[in-house]
């Protein structure tokens, strides 16, 4: 499902610990127009916790969020 | 009238707990909260130009001891320094950002850095002697107000 989304920025977040992943996330979408999608790519196991509750926590939606070996992937789109 | 506000007294000068202050302020203003530090005592050092300070004896004694923020050390097993200097190296080869940098995170996310007018008269701290983005020195008054409209309210 993750590969039908347009993605409109990818945003680079490995080797990145807490809290930066989700600093660097509300930096990045802060720029971005409503509607666009952003992929994230991190190594820190914390975001599969963090990133759902950032979203929720700030009113985006997390369309998708998924381990691919080593790295967490993640769809954002910027509703608000 | 509640807010979407997090409010925290950062009473510490310690490197660990003001870590753990810093990176709750950067989250929460990254979710999109309004965040307010108040900064107390020993937390004053988190927001102190490396300076020469103090007029009596002893306060140009406290000057000398508290730095900036670059010279805290943990709570625990600092060992005169060498504590410090280790948990430092552990941190850098772990990618994880340093005091400063997480500090100057929350400053550029917006956090509002306010120093305790009555800790800066007893350490013999004047405002030039701070970082210029903390806000107008204050006192609990403010502190209270602030913590009453917030939705999570610490002491570190």
């Amino acid at each position: 499902m993750a590969d039908q989304v347009k993605v409109d920025l990818v945003l680079d977040l490995k080797g990145l610990l807490c809290p930066l992943p989700i600093v660097k996330l509300s930096q990045a979408i802060k720029d971005l127009p409503l509607g666009a999608v952003i992929e994230g790519i991190a190594t820190d196991p914390g975001v599969m916790a963090d990133v759902p509750a950032w979203a929720r926590a700030s009113g985006q939606e997390l369309i998708s969020i998924e381990q691919q070996g080593k790295e967490y992937r993640f769809l954002i789109r910027k509703v608000k | 009238m509640e807010q979407n506000k997090l409010s925290m007294v950062v009473f510490s000068g310690d490197m660990d707990k003001l870590m753990a202050a810093f990176i709750i302020a950067t989250g929460a203003a990254a979710s999109g909260m309004e965040v307010s530090m108040f900064f107390t005592f020993w937390g004053l050092q988190a927001i102190k130009k490396s300076e020469k300070t103090g007029k009596s004896f002893f306060g140009k004694l406290l000057g000398v001891m508290l730095k900036d923020i670059n010279t805290v050390g943990p709570s625990k097993m600092n060992f005169g320094g060498i504590g410090r200097w280790m948990f430092k190296k552990m941190m850098k080869a772990k990618n994880v950002a340093m005091l400063n940098q997480l500090r100057d995170m929350a400053i550029q996310l917006g956090v509002k850095l306010i120093p305790c007018q009555m800790s800066m008269e007893v350490m013999e701290l004047t405002l030039d002697k701070l970082i210029p983005q903390v806000s107008q020195p204050a006192g609990v008054a403010t502190f209270l107000e602030e913590a009453k409209n917030s939705k999570i309210t610490l002491f570190i």
